[in-house]
């Protein structure tokens, strides 16, 4: 456990090294994109992968971060108007909080409503949970969008500080935020992966029947999944109105992060840590390379396409084709 | 706020007008999802195909766009069919539809949209057709025609769908497939024939959904995601697979929908939806008549 996260703090430092090198402001923007998906992929997998639930509702999760950090810096801005006079002191104290308070708030809302839906939808078949996240991506959507507060329809300005001291361009104290998170999503999904709860997960995945029976608290299990994956993928979106500059409800619930956060790890694998790793680094950096060559929809169409081609062909990923391959070379 | 009985009562005529046509788009998920257990959530998407096709048809050669539907409904079938043989090779055969098929369906639902959107772009598309304007008046109701004719229509599919669910052998088939699929299998019915039937039946009434649709309202690329939690609200309400069941909650959830917007504002309807599918998850899975 320890070895592997200073391995994988090493690798993360190693990347953040190489890409300032040729200091090309570009290389955070789109690493940037990137790294965020290895934490949404590996969020999702947490619950997809390692239980067998569905989550359609990645964009949602990842919105109600972004949507808290919106709230609480337009708090921020209007502090002098929406508190009282004796008590603004204390709250300028408080306020603007930063980027990592604020992933820490967008992980514990996005965890809360992770809770909430698991509690009302996991008690009944696999699929009520799957078409309920669906469902709710609109939802939460439609009370964004009337909610004046953080911009409505119309969406939000969040002005990016130009430099954060010490470490050059703000974009880069993004990057290395953004960094941080997917060492902790790696790490944590490893660590679940090895431990009594993700034995408890894998029962569930492979006959939840069975799990029950043996005395697997299946229900319990089950919302502990969504609210660790749910969390993460509010902490992921936290950071999202700083990196964009101007949110709006199309861009915080795009449809690519609910099909990437999917395919990703589907294209990949998703049994273990390093499929939705593999299924991002690929997927991810095609991705970057066909918005700039081709156009943002193509390469979306592509997206969805290897999502089908791969669920019918391959349906343990990339790392089950490699494991595949390795099982017969040994036989030999 | 003063609530006038006459915007009520016309409020509940246009939610039953529309809940006539929210049942048109839930036969075929009552079908997949209520009767055979797949949960093809790429439905919405295969409505909105249908409504472009329609709307096509009818900018070009300026065809009716049920007419149109109508034409459409044995390639959508035959579409149905070649989606379940994939699914069924692929996922059912191995026992992987939890996970990966619900994938594939999603992945269904995307590329359609992508492709739309490729296509066509985000402006939204409307059909011309005689009925779209005018409207019937008694006394204080207003029963607008573009309203009150896809509501007709799709009591009509609705009503043949049932009959041929209730009256015919292959109908009653599906329903035992529903029940007992080994059962079948031991009176000599093969079980994977008539799921796909029944799939390619379901798939077919999106054609009709689709072009009923986008007589209604203008349709862009991603109107058929507001749709998915429609779907499946009603069709859980109705008691999964049971056609006057369903009939029923499509009726309820567009009165509702339609009181919501008529007092609160068109944009709170989306909302509405998703109030009824976890309430109905919540207390009472099985639905209104369930099973």
């Amino acid at each position: 456990m320890l070895p592997f996260t200073l391995l994988a703090c090493a690798v993360a430092g190693g990347v953040f090294l190489i890409i300032r090198e040729p200091n090309v402001e570009y290389l955070f923007v789109a690493g940037y994109t990137i790294v965020q998906y290895i934490v949404l992929a590996t969020a999702w997998n947490i619950l997809g992968g390692y239980t067998g639930y569905v989550n359609f509702g990645s964009a949602a999760f990842f919105a109600l971060g972004a949507y808290s950090t919106v709230a609480l810096a337009t708090f921020a801005n209007q502090l002098d108007d929406l508190v009282p006079e004796s008590m603004a002191p204390i709250f300028h104290l408080i306020f603007p909080l930063s980027i990592p308070t604020l992933i820490v708030i967008g992980g514990v809302v996005s965890g809360i409503v992770g809770l909430g839906m698991g509690y009302l939808t996991l008690r009944l078949r696999g699929a009520f949970f799957a078409i309920a996240t669906l469902a709710m991506a609109v939802v939460l959507q439609t009370l964004v969008v009337n909610w004046e507060f953080v911009g409505g329809s119309g969406g939000a300005y969040i002005v990016r500080p130009g430099e954060f001291p010490g470490l050059g361009s703000y974009m880069q104290y993004l990057f290395a935020l953004m960094l941080t998170l997917a060492v902790l999503a790696v790490v944590i999904a490893r660590a679940i992966e090895r431990s009594r709860l993700g034995y408890g997960f894998a029962a569930i995945r492979d006959d939840e029947l069975a799990a029950e029976a043996s005395g697997v608290p299946t229900l319990r299990l089950k919302l502990i999944a969504t609210t660790i994956s749910g969390a993460l993928m509010g902490m992921a979106g936290a950071p999202f109105p700083y990196y964009i500059g101007y949110l709006q409800p199309q861009s915080a619930f795009g449809l690519e992060y609910a099909v990437n956060s999917i395919a990703m790890p589907m294209i990949g694998g998703t049994m273990n840590w390093i499929g939705p790793l593999v299924g991002t680094l690929l997927l991810g950096t095609l991705q970057q390379i066909a918005n700039v060559t081709i156009s943002s929809a193509v390469n979306l169409l592509l997206v969805g396409l290897l999502l089908i081609a791969f669920v019918i062909v391959a349906p343990n990923g990339i790392v089950g084709l490699v494991q595949e391959r390795l099982r017969a070379r040994r036989a030999k | 706020m003063e609530v006038s009985i006459d915007l009520l009562i016309g409020a509940i005529v246009a939610g039953l007008l529309l809940g006539g046509f929210y049942a048109a788009v839930t036969a075929g998920i009552s079908i997949s999802f209520g009767m055979l257990d797949i949960v093809n959530i790429a439905h919405p998407g295969f409505i909105i195909l249908g409504s472009y096709i329609a709307y096509i048809v009818n900018i070009n050669l300026g065809v009716d766009p049920m007419i149109v539907s109508v034409v459409m409904l044995p390639i959508f079938y035959l579409l149905g069919t070649a989606i379940y043989q994939i699914y069924y090779l692929s996922f059912e055969k191995r026992g992987q539809e939890s996970l990966r098929g619900l994938a594939f369906f999603f992945g269904v639902l995307f590329v359609t949209e992508v492709m739309l959107l490729l296509v066509f772009g985000v402006d939204y598309r409307y059909v011309e057709a005689p009925y779209i304007g005018p409207s019937l008046h008694f006394g204080p109701i207003d029963l607008p025609l573009r309203m009150l004719v896809p509501c007709i229509a799709a009591l009509i599919m609705f009503g043949a769908l049932q009959v041929f669910i209730t009256r015919t052998f292959t109908g009653r088939a599906v329903l035992a497939v529903a029940q007992d699929q080994f059962a079948l299998q031991l009176m000599a019915v093969d079980p994977v024939r008539i799921k796909r039937i029944a799939f390619g039946l379901s798939i077919a009434t999106a054609s009709v959904a689709g072009a009923l649709l986008v007589i209604i309202q203008p349709v862009e690329p991603s109107v058929g995601r507001e749709y998915i939690g429609r779907v499946f609200a009603i069709c859980v309400l109705g008691g999964l697979g049971s056609m006057p069941g369903t009939l029923i909650a499509a009726m309820l959830l567009g009165v509702v929908e339609s009181i919501t917007s008529t007092f609160y504002g068109p944009s709170w309807a989306p909302a509405i939806a998703f109030g009824f599918l976890l309430l109905t998850l919540a207390f009472r899975p099985s639905g209104l008549l369930g099973r």
